[in-house]
């Protein structure tokens, strides 16, 4: 029987970046996927012929330029493209346009205030170099402070040296900055609520956290630490949607001799004497190889296709209480023509951009006390963006497709399992608010496809619909990711690796903690190095 | 000072405007202007990655009114513009566009441009900059040639990029999918001649379109009705450089000196030293140069212009090329350098000296972070194909974006 050097379970973006590194150094690898489609949540489907949604993730920044140019993505049809502005609206209907162009967006700011105008460079100059520290740590892999091999202290100093670079007072500032509120952080700046809760979007995306809980000032930071070709904090649209980066990264794979099987669900781990040698399929197939990477969340890989009775005591009750909350949902709605906004101005630059539906500090916080009482929010926070403005492939030509994050919205209902009315009714709150900012748009729609947690989950395997593989929270990042001791990607059970963003650095569609993952391997294995070390643009 | 009783008194200082310029204008909303052949040009619209993003992903019009159109005409028109370029004109069929240098007859390139032919007897040569005294001396001894310098009669746009086909057949033009790269289409426009090129200058998909001045405008409404689905936005001479350049084409003032207006000995170029190679024929009779470049051709160029793949992200701008990591070598100097934002990589035009193209190159580039300056030395590597060139430049019919 055949016996591969190494089987990667979950062809999601991170999935496919370990496997392509493998391939690359000569292992012959398969991804096992058990969507009929790859991608995990890095994909684009046509639900409704002519439109083409990405279905789950929907922009990039974190994409790990290095990778991309290594990997030869833009070769295997990758482009990402940089868009405009955001337009925030405020709770009374009020536009603040995020401008792309800095003389523009300050202009903008003044005209809400003139002091939160000339704060913004201040909160922008401390946020690059709050990221700068972070960015560095992405392609690099965590080290262990219990432990004293040479590399972990190596490492330990270089992250020591780049802390003490930020200069005394700084030192304080990050340290506080770690386990702050956006709100808190926000306060420090800016004066006008609008300004605020634009500001404060990024801080709650994707986490069970409200704008003024502790530890949102750094999800903040994540994400808005990116960049497109060394702009930070610059959003792109990846041409073809969010799939077109799993496309150019199968396609990479392939041409390193790696395989893919679609519609192949992993049933279970395989281990003898201690040592993972497989994984059986759901079909009763069993798959041979020296190595198993899971590319699913650590609570999903170490409670569903884990035998407990493998695992070293306190990995179960770990993984059990891994903190990886369903926070948000997703809507992707099919459009006849292009909406209208109220108090948009109809030039490019600005209505054919993103949309941001925030409101206030307060809004977002009342926002997050629906879902704390198992509840989806009534007045939810949405962030949107139309794509087809700036893809020409992804709806036909007049057409366009609207995708809408929205948060807050619960993994489980107090009131009950979800159930399709109960989808059905999120949605309608959706379109409810945007139709308050953009009226007619209902009479837009074509077709929509609503997620809640329940759906991200059972689709994507996202456990409890957590876009980040579990949360960005202090005491599950760096070397606590996932767990405490396991942060370099080998996992208590020998030859069985973790490569998905329940480990460093994380979620987003980055290719990091794929691409660490293929490092540590080939080191353990003795292989010579395929991953590309990080190029800075503030190096 | 600008009302009906005074002249301007500053008409001498000011640049004349492009048939397109009331609809550009209107774009230019940081006022970015430059200059080109006397007229006025945007150097950016709004923001030039954006504009250069409209050619890989969606189109764009950037204006070529200042280029240099001449129309020569007559039957010793074919024999004297063969004895002007180093390419073969006869070959070229009617109907047919082909990218040409001329040289002088040391075989130094004058300029580089691109040869029109409508029918035996009628060609038009466009160039970046004027040649009329070049090409009227390139006449002598031909008793029936006509050269006339059309540039402000005639108005072009060169519309790129991967939607550039589905706006022309939005725009009405039956047939456009099948016009092939290098093919010249007449189509009937308001009562009057829209001529379609399938030519460009960003190696993507791409068209140039030229009509009458009087046309501009209306034509401009046209195309941007048809393209508004389809992401038309103008763009300027920064998008351009960047598009150019990851297509590896050559650009005057940048790669080459026009040989003309070369003032130091052999701060020119041959078109050997410029890798255009496949544009010298050999095989046809006399031209301009040929012997310089038969003697060339034998002893072989001292540099030789390279496409570069450089480490790291910072671009390579004017940056020398050394032979060893301890910069002792210096084996050349780079032309032009971007980050190219579709490639994700570091590339340059650079003209290295032959006699190290096989060995392993560096790169010394300087770069400024906040006021303080910073150098560093990165390896480069020789890449032998275009960075950047999609399937669509070349497909005909060409796919759906």
């Amino acid at each position: 029987m055949k016996k591969y050097d190494a089987i990667i379970i979950g062809a999601g973006h991170n999935g496919l970046t370990n496997a392509a590194y493998l391939a690359k150094a000569g292992l012959d690898v398969l991804v096992v996927e058990k969507n009929d489609y790859i991608g995990g949540a890095a994909v684009s489907r046509e639900l409704e012929p002519g439109w083409i949604y990405s279905n789950c993730s929907y922009v990039c920044s974190m994409m790990r330029q290095s990778i991309h140019r290594d990997l030869d993505l833009a070769r295997h049809g990758l482009l990402l493209v940089p868009y405009l502005a955001t337009v925030n609206f405020g709770d009374n209907g009020e536009t603040l346009v995020g401008y792309h162009e800095e003389e523009a967006a300050h202009l903008e700011l003044k005209r809400h205030s003139p002091n939160d105008a000339d704060a913004m460079h201040r909160f922008q100059a401390d946020l690059a170099r709050y990221s700068q520290l972070i960015r560095k740590t992405l392609l690099r892999t965590p080290p262990d402070p219990a432990s004293y091999r040479p590399r972990d202290i190596m490492e330990l100093l270089f992250l020591a040296k780049q802390f003490w670079k930020l200069g005394e007072r700084e030192i304080y500032e990050y340290i506080r900055f770690f386990t702050m509120s956006a709100a808190e952080f926000l306060e420090d700046y800016f004066e006008n609520e609008l300004i605020k809760g634009a500001m404060a979007s990024p801080g709650v995306i994707g986490t069970a956290l409200g704008v003024y809980s502790p530890g949102s000032a750094y999800i903040l930071l994540h994400h808005v630490m990116g960049d497109v070709d060394g702009n930070i904090g610059a959003w792109g649209l990846a041409r073809g949607g969010m799939g077109a980066i799993s496309q150019a990264l199968a396609s990479a794979l392939r041409e390193h001799g790696g395989a893919i099987r679609t519609n192949v669900g992993v049933e279970q781990l395989l281990v003898r004497d201690g040592q993972a040698k497989g994984v059986v399929l759901e079909s009763g197939e069993e798959l041979h190889a020296d190595i198993v990477v899971s590319n699913l969340d650590a609570k999903r890989t170490f409670t569903q296709i884990v035998d407990r009775d493998d695992l070293p005591p306190g990995i179960y009750e770990k993984a059990r209480n891994f903190k990886i909350r369903g926070s948000s949902g997703k809507v992707n709605i099919a459009l006849s023509g292009t909406p209208k906004f109220n108090g948009v101005p109809d030039n490019r630059y600005v209505s054919h951009c993103a949309q941001g539906f925030a409101g206030s500090l307060e809004t977002m916080e009342r926002a997050y006390d629906c879902w704390k009482r198992g509840r989806w929010s009534d007045d939810p926070f949405i962030e949107s963006i139309i794509p087809s403005d700036w893809d020409p492939t992804v709806a036909p030509p007049g057409k366009h497709w609207m995708s809408n994050f929205i948060q807050y919205c619960p993994a489980t209902l107090a009131d009950g399992p979800w159930t399709p009315e109960k989808r059905e009714q999120f949605g309608k709150t959706v379109i409810d608010k945007i139709e308050r900012y953009s009226p007619g748009f209902k009479d837009l729609i074509v077709h929509m496809e609503v997620r809640t947690p329940h759906e991200i989950e059972n689709e994507v395997g996202l456990t409890e619909g957590n876009i980040f593989q579990g949360e960005l929270t202090i005491d599950q990042l760096l070397f606590n990711r996932p767990f405490p001791g396991y942060s370099q990607y080998r996992m208590p059970i020998k030859n069985l690796y973790m490569c998905g963003s329940s480990t460093h650095p994380g979620g987003g569609v980055s290719s990091a903690c794929g691409a660490n993952a293929a490092r540590e391997i080939l080191m353990d294995l003795k292989r010579k190095n395929t991953v590309p070390v990080d190029d800075f643009y503030d190096e | 000072m600008n009302n009906a009783n005074h002249a301007d008194p500053y008409a001498g200082e000011r640049l004349l405007t492009s048939h397109f310029h009331p609809r550009q204008s209107a774009f230019n909303l940081r006022d970015s202007w430059g200059a080109w052949n006397g007229y006025k040009f945007a150097n950016h619209y709004y923001d030039a990655v954006h504009e250069y993003f409209c050619i890989r992903n969606t189109c764009g019009t950037y204006d070529i009114c200042p280029m240099q159109k001449y129309h020569i005409t007559g039957t010793d028109a074919e024999r004297m513009l063969n004895r002007l370029v180093t390419r073969d004109v006869t070959r070229l069929k009617v109907n047919r566009v082909t990218y040409a240098v001329w040289c002088t007859d040391d075989g130094r390139v004058v300029d580089d441009g691109t040869i029109f032919r409508f029918s035996d007897t009628h060609f038009q040569l466009t160039s970046g900059s004027p040649c009329k005294d070049w090409l009227q001396m390139s006449a002598f001894g031909y008793s029936d040639v006509t050269i006339t310098d059309k540039t402000h009669d005639i108005a072009a746009l060169s519309l790129q990029g991967p939607t550039s086909c589905s706006v022309l057949k939005q725009l009405g033009l039956d047939g456009i999918e099948t016009v092939k790269p290098f093919e010249i289409r007449q189509y009937p426009f308001h009562g009057r001649t829209l001529t379609v090129s399938r030519t460009g200058f960003t190696g993507d998909l791409g068209y140039e379109l030229w009509i009458e001045p009087d046309l501009a405008v209306t034509m401009w409404d046209a195309l941007y009705d048809a393209g508004s689905d389809y992401g038309i936005h103008p763009y300027g001479e920064e998008a351009t450089n960047m598009a150019r350049l990851e297509a590896g084409f050559i650009m005057p003032g940048m790669e080459f000196n026009e040989s003309l207006k070369t003032v130091h000995y052999r701060h020119d170029h041959s078109p050997f030293e410029l890798n255009l190679d496949w544009l010298v024929d050999f095989r046809k009779p006399h031209f301009n140069g040929r012997n310089a470049l038969l003697r060339e051709q034998k002893s072989g160029p001292p540099y030789r212009l390279c496409k570069l793949d450089i480490d790291g992200n910072r671009p390579a701008t004017g940056a020398y090329i050394y032979a060893d990591r301890r910069c002792r070598k210096q084996a050349g100097y780079v032309t032009s350098a971007m980050w190219s934002p579709t490639c994700k990589a570091n590339i340059a035009l650079a003209m290295i000296r032959t006699d190290y193209l096989d060995r392993p190159l560096w790169a010394e580039i300087y770069y400024e972070k906040e006021l303080r300056q910073y150098q560093k030395v990165v390896q480069s590597t020789i890449r032998e194909k275009p960075f950047w060139m999609p399937d669509r430049t070349r497909a005909t019919p060409p796919p759906d974006f």
